[in-house]
């Protein structure tokens, strides 16, 4: 089992709280490509931030590859995102002044890995994306579709347990969406194991299994 | 776990943020350059006046003081006020052995708007009547022949040291004064020595490149000054103040001519150590003074720094949350604000720092073609205190922006679109 999720609860503390997650129960097992979609509100985004550790939640319990994850100090939640996880965000995220060759290797420098191996294996990465004579390109340089590509090479290099992105083709025509998907396909189909969230019916269908969301539940 | 890496990754990191908006970079920068460039110009440019000063009172006894005699202002023991009074070769004694705590006692006549000729060459001067204690208070730094001695003084003979003006107006060189016979006021006296004193020095009696220093006992006779005494020169022996002693003297003297011991006016007292003192206290005040404006200054730079970075990291926000998402740690985030802060300052300090002393380095080039002696550079100490000083104002100027940056959270990050 690759994911556990049992009865996760999630309240937005303000002035009028809002509970976002309502007890979501879910298992993903290892190599699957899985889809969560759900309209904008549902929570979804919510549960790719908590599967992510990017955020806590309040009950229940979160077990990543057997490992749970609870409470965990900001350093300890930093060093098992850079282990476990590969992210992939709809606005892409590369940092905007450095080259893609750079990004790519940026989670490998958090690791403490040297500059020189780094850069070799980022080089490695984009070679496998299809980017290595854009390796030395800033983001401004690029394409959309290529951007996408470059943050995928950067969610591979730590050899994560698994991938998760975020509207992977929101910001993408139909010709690259189909690309990168065909790149995620591809990437699944080497035993990685894949969360993809969004919204669009195509992006869902291409994948294994499709969980919707509604109102902060599993349906 | 704290662990701040200093590796050329983080340099290049830091390097990489700096430069990316340089001119802003450069202006922040400047805030520190100029704070420090004040800092260190301003601490150079008073030592180097205070230096310039003290060279004026080099070969000067600070522990001396003069006293002088003036008609009196109170009516005393059957005498009207307005007398005129001497001070006299026999107070001498008494205020030696009343006033223990003096150590030299030197009496001095004066006469001023004299003329010295030598052949057809002329020159007006100032003759001053001294003993050889005299240059323990003011050293008349005798550049060639000798100062006067105590057989001079004995047998009252007719020599004299003289000024270097005297010099340039009567024989043009040294070498043809010495030996030579000038005549003042119609008697012939021989050079014996030279004073290389220059007008920028503190003297009594007058401008000491056209003094004519002659010994006490022939002034005494050749300009027939009896028994009366000018100028007393005191100094005070080590661990006692002169403004202490000079009350003691006063009240001898009071006494001993009957002088109304409240009489304010009938005796001028200088008082070296006072003028002295008044002078440190003037640059204790400037330097007081330089320290202010110049940290003044270097805070409100290192508050520009702190303020734009803290604008830096606002916009910054998406990248460090990316960074956040990606596996760095709120230590590397803290290291990576804090290092770009300090490195910041430490670079702008630094070179302020250098800009600064080589100006301060021209200056006392120029300064000491005027007056050797002079010093305006600052100490490698303070050199190196300045970079420490630097150095925490970094951090303190990083402390705002970095707890900023650590509280953002990789999720704010990915909101902010």
């Amino acid at each position: 089992m690759m994911i556990s999720l049992k009865g996760i609860h999630k309240t937005y503390k303000g002035a009028q709280p809002l509970h976002v997650l309502k007890g979501i129960d879910l298992n993903i097992e290892e190599g699957e490509f899985v889809a969560i979609m759900g309209a904008s509100g549902s929570g979804k985004s919510t549960l790719l931030n908590i599967l992510g550790i990017l955020d806590d939640y309040d009950e229940g319990e979160y077990t990543l590859n057997g490992t749970l994850i609870k409470n965990l100090s900001e350093t300890r939640a930093a060093d098992y995102r850079n282990r476990m996880i590969g992210f992939v965000f709809q606005s892409f995220n590369l940092i905007p002044y450095k080259d893609a060759m750079e990004n790519v290797a940026l989670p490998l420098f958090y690791q403490g890995v040297s500059r020189r191996k780094r850069n070799a294996l980022a080089m490695e990465y984009l070679e496998k994306v299809g980017l290595r004579d854009w390796a030395h390109h800033l983001p401004s340089e690029m394409s959309g579709g290529q951007k996408q590509r470059v943050a995928i090479a950067r969610a591979l290099i730590t050899h994560p347990q698994i991938i998760l992105a975020d509207e992977p083709t929101g910001a993408l025509d139909s010709k690259t969406t189909i690309e990168v998907m065909e790149l995620l396909k591809n990437l699944n189909q080497q035993g990685l194991t894949i969360i993809v969230v969004t919204h669009e019916a195509d992006v869902g269908a291409q994948t294994n299994r499709i969980i919707r969301i509604s109102d902060g539940q599993i349906v | 776990m704290m662990k701040i890496r200093l590796d050329r990754d983080q340099w290049e990191e830091i390097f990489d943020a700096l430069s990316r908006n340089k001119t802003r970079t450069f202006l922040t920068a400047f805030g520190i350059f100029w704070g420090i460039f004040m800092l260190v110009l301003l601490m150079g440019g008073g030592k180097g006046l205070e230096s310039m000063l003290a060279t004026n009172f080099a070969g000067f006894a600070n522990n001396s003081g003069f006293m002088m005699a003036n008609s009196t202002s109170e009516a005393y023991k059957g005498f009207r006020k307005g007398r005129q009074w001497n001070i006299e070769l026999g107070d001498i004694p008494l205020i030696r052995s009343s006033v223990p705590e003096l150590d030299i006692i030197s009496p001095s006549l004066s006469n001023w708007g004299s003329s010295a000729t030598f052949e057809d060459k002329k020159s007006s001067v100032s003759v001053k009547g001294e003993y050889p204690e005299a240059s323990q208070i003011e050293d008349p730094k005798i550049r060639a022949g000798r100062g006067l001695n105590d057989v001079d003084v004995q047998q009252g003979r007719k020599v004299c040291v003289i000024g270097q003006r005297i010099v340039e107006e009567l024989f043009k060189s040294d070498e043809k004064a010495l030996g030579n016979k000038i005549a003042i006021d119609g008697i012939y006296y021989q050079v014996v020595g030279i004073s290389g004193k220059d007008e920028n020095g503190i003297s009594i009696g007058g401008n000491a490149t056209t003094t004519v220093r002659i010994p006490y006992t022939t002034m005494q006779t050749t300009y027939n000054r009896g028994n009366r005494v000018d100028i007393l020169c005191l100094t005070a022996r080590e661990g006692y103040k002169m403004s202490d002693i000079q009350k003691k003297v006063e009240a001898v003297l009071k006494r001993r001519h009957l002088i109304h011991p409240d009489d304010t006016q009938a005796v001028i007292m200088v008082n070296a150590e006072a003028i002295f003192s008044m002078i440190d206290n003037l640059f204790k005040g400037v330097s007081i003074l330089v320290w202010m404006i110049g940290l003044g200054t270097l805070f409100a730079g290192a508050i520009g720094v702190s303020n734009i970075m803290v604008v830096t990291v606002k916009e910054r926000t998406t990248e460090i949350g990316i960074r956040r998402a990606i596996g760095a740690t709120p230590t590397d985030i803290l290291s990576m604000i804090m290092s770009e802060s300090i490195v910041l300052t430490l670079v702008a300090g630094m070179s302020g720092i250098t800009f600064a002393v080589a100006i301060l380095q021209l200056l006392e080039q120029f300064a000491q073609n005027e007056t050797p002696g002079a010093v305006f550079q600052i100490s490698f100490a303070i050199a190196v205190g300045a970079t420490f000083m630097l150095a925490t104002l970094g951090v303190l100027a990083g402390l705002a922006p970095t707890i900023r940056a650590m509280a953002i959270k990789p999720v704010d990050a990915m909101r902010e679109e």
